[in-house]
């Protein structure tokens, strides 16, 4: 249930781009009018769901330490796992942000023989993530070909980077297999490993499905069932110029690929995959940690009632005076 | 209700990670015995003017709430949103990769998935959906959320009181999403309603009122004081007279309270008392600040603050330079990374310098107090004190890291440096299980009782695991540790897991190397049990 409604959902948005074009020619609708609207949601939701973290304050500096603390001189300190500085915060997010650090040091935890427990290391998460994410970025990177014109020459750099192999005609590009296979695979372990299953909402699977749908149609359109490029880049072109423009004989399965994009814009700002802005936000991480040397001030710190050194005083003070420790009032 | 828990370690030990067919949503919590604290008693809870107290047990159909319990938990929930960024962050942005799953000690050494730190979260992550996202009103359980009813409640206390608070999952999450963040946050909103457990709150109000966790009065603080020192004047010849309350003293030293109370955290103590008395310095306890652990850490953010006052307000009124810091895991977690922020600005002290060397420690410039670890691995880096670290070469020692100094401070290298000094056979466990990975005790976060010995036990499987591993390779026989809770639940966790393994304090180990002016020759350990090579002689 937790798969396959994901599942149907994202195949019923298919056929609804689907038929829409081709029985109901509703280009207008699927080209121009949900990717306005799906771009305004993005960007908007993004913008909210990040000022609304911002409004919370940070009360306290909790940074999760992993590395040895800054103390005597003579100790060498982990400047990145445990920074003391602006610099070492960096250092450690773009660890965490590009490399995913905490990812690589990901192992495994398995009951071997004789009730002992082993750790293995375990690194492909990290190797499926690190896929998924680069290759997506360069994926994104290379779809801005079809918004600008002339075409900048990084651009010919990269898709000639990316298609380096000269498979096929047209070329193929890696990375547009590897983000199906990456997204394959991270579906997959979703499914095998029992605990990643055990704990998988439909909010999970949602959006792996719906990248499977953007990639394969993708792939499709280049390698299989081409559409006409010269058409697919004026309506680009016509979207970012805000003179709208639905050329004639652009395939059917081009709408498709734009819908799901589109449904992920709009998805995107409600829903977990804003991990993208909210690790730069997390206290764990970006903090520097220093809380010895400078004061950190909570905005809502507020006097407490506490129970006075006199109170005490007055609780116990026969017996202080009795065994002989030092008492404010004689009596 | 009350039965001994005598489950053996290979019953224990037989664990099974394959979580249970039906979903974790349709599974009511269920209050395994030994595995759970009892209820806060109402006399703790109205001793700190807490709400609804009143005596009640978790295993009773009725927990006694306030009829507007739901509205009261949830405002507390929208209250914590709007004040911690953390919280509202680590309720949105978890993508469920799992990483953190086979992170968590009380998950490994039971297999109970909700003690995945990922499904802990989902607990109180499913309510926040239901009730502050959009998604999870319209959508309801396919977005993941669900209603707080009784039911909800009842596992989040459950699961919200068998978690350590010892971040270890954080270390291996992509975000940092921490959940001893979450759990304290959670136990926060589960105080609203006065659903503490009593081996939290009777430790709160015995500090609040008589100044430490124990209920140590200050007559009975000197005179279990006086115990050891006698020890000491039968193991070195050396009488010591510490000061108590004392105005005008360099140095304000708080220790916690469970090293004047029960073995071996004593004879941590007296190794405290044997180095200040041989160094000379200038230096009071305090009978009102005798605590420097923090159970209110446990209970809620406000609570906390209430008990940590007593160590600035003390002192200032004994007019002390700086303050020094004892062995102790949370005491640090709060000292380092909350004190200065709730209680603060100490600007009435001066900033730290080792009376003995002139260093000045510029890592507690705000704070004004360091840890004793630091203080001693500069003592012997300046070679200031005489060590004979042969008198440790009957024990072969292996170091465990305490969770929140580890990971919610860093200090890892100066007790090493500390220990390498005094004593000849150190080795350390595996990698995967020191430092900022280091396994908890299982009994941290106030879950040290007795009622839930199963927990505790299961809970401290990882890190009796690895004891265990240094035990058959090199012959480990002593677990040293800078945590006052470490020391009184290692010992149990070592008699069940590893039972030839004993617990000590890092200063213990100080204590029995320090070579001491005037001292007469030593034969005995500070546990009077003879040295080697010494016994015979006698």
């Amino acid at each position: 249930m937790k798969i396959l409604f994901p599942f149907f959902a994202v195949i019923a948005l298919v056929l609804l781009a689907y038929t829409g074009v081709k029985i109901a020619n509703l280009q207008l609708l699927f080209g121009v009018v949900t990717p306005y609207i799906a771009i305004a949601l993005f960007i908007l939701g993004f913008i909210y769901r990040v000022v609304t973290w911002g409004r919370s304050p940070v009360p306290f500096r909790i940074p999760t330490t992993r590395g040895q603390q800054k103390s005597l001189p003579w100790i060498k300190q982990d400047k990145l796992g445990n920074p003391s500085s602006t610099i070492g915060v960096i250092g450690r997010m773009f660890l965490e942000v590009f490399f995913f650090r905490p990812l690589f040091m990901n192992m495994k935890t398995e009951m071997a023989s004789e009730n002992r427990v082993v750790y293995g290391s375990d690194k492909w998460l990290w190797l499926a993530g690190l896929a998924f994410h680069y290759s997506f970025l360069i994926v994104v990177i290379r779809h801005i070909e079809f918004f600008v014109q002339p075409v900048p020459f990084y651009l010919d750099f990269l898709k000639s980077i990316d298609g380096f192999f000269e498979i096929g005609v047209p070329r193929l590009f890696m990375t547009g297999v590897l983000l199906l296979v990456s997204t394959i695979y991270l579906f997959l372990r979703r499914v095998y490993i029992p605990q990643v299953r055990y704990i998988s909402l439909v909010a999970d699977y949602f959006p792996l499905f719906l990248l499977m749908g953007i990639a394969s149609t993708g792939i499709f359109m280049r390698y299989f069932f081409p559409v006409d490029l010269v058409s697919v880049k004026m309506l680009a072109l016509g979207l970012v110029s805000f003179n709208p423009v639905i050329p004639e004989g652009i395939g059917a399965i081009f709408y498709v690929h734009v819908f799901l994009v589109s449904i992920l814009l709009a998805y995107f700002p409600f829903s977990k995959l804003m991990h993208m802005g909210g690790v730069f936000l997390s206290p764990t991480l970006n903090m520097v940690n220093n809380s010895r040397i400078i004061r950190h001030i909570n905005p809502w710190n507020y006097p407490v009632h506490v129970h006075t050194y006199e109170e005490y005083e007055n609780d116990f003070r026969e017996k202080m005076i009795e065994a002989g420790i030092p008492v404010e009032k004689k009596e | 209700m009350s039965s001994k828990f005598t489950a053996k370690p290979d019953e224990l030990s037989k664990i099974d990670y394959t979580p249970p067919g039906k979903r974790w949503m349709d599974t009511p919590v269920e209050f395994k015995e030994h595995t759970f604290c009892w209820g806060a008693r109402g006399k703790n809870l109205s001793a700190v003017e807490f709400p609804n107290a009143r005596d009640w047990s978790p295993v009773e159909e009725d927990w006694k709430l306030p009829e507007n319990w739901q509205e009261i938990f949830l405002e507390g929930m929208k209250e914590r949103l709007d004040k911690y960024r953390s919280f509202r962050l680590f309720m949105d942005i978890c993508v469920r990769c799992g990483a953190c799953a086979d992170k968590c000690h009380f998950f490994i050494g039971g297999g109970d998935p909700k003690n995945m730190p990922v499904l802990r979260g989902e607990l109180l992550r499913s309510v926040y959906r239901k009730y502050f996202t959009a998604s999870g009103r319209m959508l309801g359980r396919a977005a993941g959320a669900r209603e707080l009813t009784l039911d909800v409640l009842k596992e989040l206390w459950y699961y919200y009181f068998q978690c350590t608070e010892c971040r270890r999952c954080s270390v291996f999450c992509p975000y940092g999403i921490d959940q001893a963040e979450i759990t304290m946050i959670g136990r926060e909103l589960l105080n609203l309603l006065g659903l503490n457990t009593d081996w939290i709150a009777g430790p709160v109000a015995n500090c609040y009122r008589v100044g430490n966790h124990i209920g140590l009065e200050p007559h009975t603080i000197k005179s279990s004081m006086e115990f050891f020192l006698d020890d000491i004047e039968t193991i070195t010849g050396i009488k010591i007279e510490p000061s108590f309350n004392r105005k005008g003293a360099e140095i304000l030293f708080i220790a916690p309270s469970g090293d004047l109370f029960a073995d071996p955290g004593t004879y941590t103590a007296m190794g405290y008392l044997m180095l200040f008395h041989e160094l000379g310095i200038d230096y009071t306890w305090s009978t009102y600040a005798s605590e420097g652990g923090n159970f209110g850490l446990f209970t809620s953010n406000e609570m906390a603050k209430r008990l940590n006052a007593k160590i600035y307000t003390e002192a200032k009124r004994l007019g002390v330079k700086w303050i020094l810091g004892g062995e102790c895991g949370h005491m640090w977690r709060v000292l380092h990374q909350y004190m200065d922020t709730w209680n603060g600005p100490a600007d009435f002290l001066e900033v730290p310098v080792s009376p003995i060397t002139g260093t000045r420690f510029e890592n507690a410039k705000s704070t004004k107090m360091i840890h004793i670890a630091e203080f001693t691995a500069d003592l012997i880096k300046h070679r200031k004190l005489k060590i004979d670290p042969s008198r440790n070469d009957h024990l072969s020692v292996t170091w465990h890291d305490s969770c929140n100094t580890a990971r919610g401070m860093g200090i890892l290298e100066e007790p090493r440096y500390v220990l390498r000094n005094v004593c000849n056979n150190f080795y350390e466990m595996p990698e995967n299980t020191i430092k900022e990975k280091t396994f908890c005790c299982g009994s941290g976060a106030g879950l040290n009782a007795s009622e839930n010995m199963e927990l505790r036990m299961r809970g401290g499987f990882p890190r009796a695991n690895a004891v265990k591993y240094v035990r058959d390779t090199h012959g480990v026989n002593m677990l040293a540790t800078i945590c006052a809770i470490d020391r009184v639940a290692l010992k149990s966790l070592m008699e069940y897991w590893v039972p030839d393994v004993e617990v000590a304090g890092l200063h213990e180990l100080v204590g029995n190397a320090l070579v001491m002016k005037g001292e007469k020759e030593r034969t005995l350990d500070l546990r009077l049990e003879p040295l080697r090579g010494k016994a015979t002689e006698e």
